[in-house]
């Protein structure tokens, strides 16, 4: 764990991998830390509206380790009809359908949501299943889209410009903000893909 | 008790101290731009800090009060009519009911604040009556015919003499920010005192720079981690944007630098073209990891 300073007002607290910033996040909202913002990503937690030298106090109480959350697990049913499946069965050497299966098999965990509202990084599949972002970005991906990047998946929460492969579609609503969390895969929750 | 949006201008939204504790969810904060001109408002026309004003961006706004309404227009310099009769910019003025209201385009700055006695009382969403131009959460930019309801006021506005001036000294003051040891100390000491211009695609979102470029000192990649108000990423293109109201919660490139809170309202107020100076605050140890 290694803290950088942002300013008079925030911490960013690196830990070097996805779940320990899942468990450093939950366990600084639990009330560990004393802030406005908890902010979990890939390999940070940034903690803001704090007073840095309390926040350094507060973490030395952190014992680097905790469960990584474990929310409720939301089934998410997905047409596999994205344009670029064919594209990581090439990739993954194997048959659309062997994606499907493999994509279906994993209980993946939201770690961190970003780049729109409710848009949740999806943390799970092995390492040797990475696969490389578009070259260029499309301008529009649509609502609803099921997508991977490295070993991420996510689905759109509506459309908007983005550079993942598609490989399906979801009809579920990802955020409503009249629905209490607005978001339906805040950080913790857990994830299992199906065919529909 | 209502007002009657005339005419919306190019683009007027409500605002107010914004949204906080969502980040982790993917909702910006938003809130006024140039927060000093929502709280001066406010402040004339005896409302608190937290009460939901007008922002317009460039062309202003023409309104029509139903009932009889004390109002104060701040921020970007601009015309200000009521009833077709020149009003004060920066003072509380008491408008009776059906007048027209009219707050020209800007000639200095680009976000004026309209604030209503009592605040405009919409329906907040996720805790905040502020749009978001991000993701568009929150109530809808204002819409020609619409009829925005105020709410209740709190107390008498205070008597005024003169508004402080809101002028903008176009100097950008960075202090090092988390990932400052991306660009070599060579970088750093060229930044210093360069002029870069703003760049037409400055929004609620950023301020955009344009001018010398500053060269990363490394071609690693930034995993995406989370962002603050303020923050000045550091893209490829070497051209930095600072992170106003309605900055994306989470980014991928390097904070560099970071603005303080009153320079972001001059950010917000600085119009496309305009040259800006930035300064390096020295003051501060070189190494951020205190």
């Amino acid at each position: 764990m290694r803290l950088v300073t942002v300013g008079d007002e925030a911490v960013l607290v690196e830990v070097g991998d996805p779940s320990t910033a899942a468990a450093l996040a939950a366990w600084a909202r639990a009330g560990g830390v004393a802030a406005v913002e908890v902010v979990p990503a890939a390999t940070t937690v940034l903690l803001d509206g704090v007073d840095p030298e309390l926040v350094r106090q507060e973490l030395a109480a952190w014992s680097g380790g905790g469960a990584v959350p474990s929310g409720p697990l939301v089934t998410i049913p997905v047409s596999y009809d994205g344009p670029e499946l064919g594209f990581v069965a090439e990739w993954w050497r194997c048959s659309e359908d062997e994606v499907v299966r493999r994509h279906t098999s994993v209980e993946l965990v939201s770690v961190f949501c970003g780049f729109a509202p409710g848009f949740a990084y999806l943390a799970g599949l092995p390492t040797s299943w990475a696969v490389p972002r578009l070259e260029s970005p499309r301008s529009r991906v649509p609502a609803g889209a099921v997508a991977l990047a490295d070993t991420w998946s996510a689905v759109y929460p509506r459309a908007a410009p983005g550079g993942w492969r598609l490989i399906g579609t979801t009809a579920l609503e990802l955020w409503d903000p009249h629905r209490d969390p607005p978001a339906l895969l805040a950080p913790g929750t857990r994830v299992r893909f199906e065919a529909s | 008790m209502s007002i009657e949006v005339v005419d919306p201008g190019p683009l007027t939204t409500i605002q107010d101290l914004g949204r906080v504790g969502l980040a982790h969810l993917g909702v910006p904060r938003a809130g006024a731009a140039d927060r000093g001109s929502a709280d001066l408002a406010n402040r004339l026309v005896g409302n608190p800090a937290e009460a939901a004003v007008l922002e317009t961006t460039m062309g202003g706004v023409t309104l029509r009060p139903l009932r009889a309404v004390t109002l104060a227009v701040t921020g970007a310099t601009c015309e200000v009519r009521c009833g077709g009769r020149a009003a004060a910019h920066g003072l509380p003025l008491t408008v009776p009911a059906g007048t027209v209201v009219e707050v020209g385009p800007a000639s200095q700055g680009v976000r004026s604040y309209v604030a209503f006695a009592g605040g405009l009382a919409v329906e907040p969403v996720l805790g905040s009556r502020s749009t978001d131009t991000l993701a568009w959460v929150g109530p809808p930019p204002l819409a020609a015919g619409q009829r925005l309801p105020v709410g209740v006021p709190a107390s008498a506005p205070a008597p005024v003499d003169a508004a402080p001036s809101t002028q903008h000294p176009r100097v950008l003051t960075l202090v090092r920010g988390p990932r400052a040891d991306w660009v070599d100390d060579d970088a750093w000491r060229a930044l210093d005192g360069s002029v870069f211009s703003v760049g037409a695609a400055s929004d609620r979102v950023g301020l955009r720079l344009e001018g010398p470029v500053v060269r990363r000192a490394t071609s690693r990649e930034l995993a995406s981690e989370g962002m603050v108000l303020g923050a000045v990423q550091l893209p490829p293109s070497g051209q930095p944007i600072v992170f106003l109201a309605d900055h994306p919660t989470t980014g991928g490139y390097p904070v560099i630098g970071l603005v303080g809170r009153r320079q972001l309202d001059a950010c917000a107020q600085w119009r496309p073209g305009e040259q800006v100076t930035v300064r390096v605050d020295r003051s501060l140890p070189p190494d951020p990891r205190r």
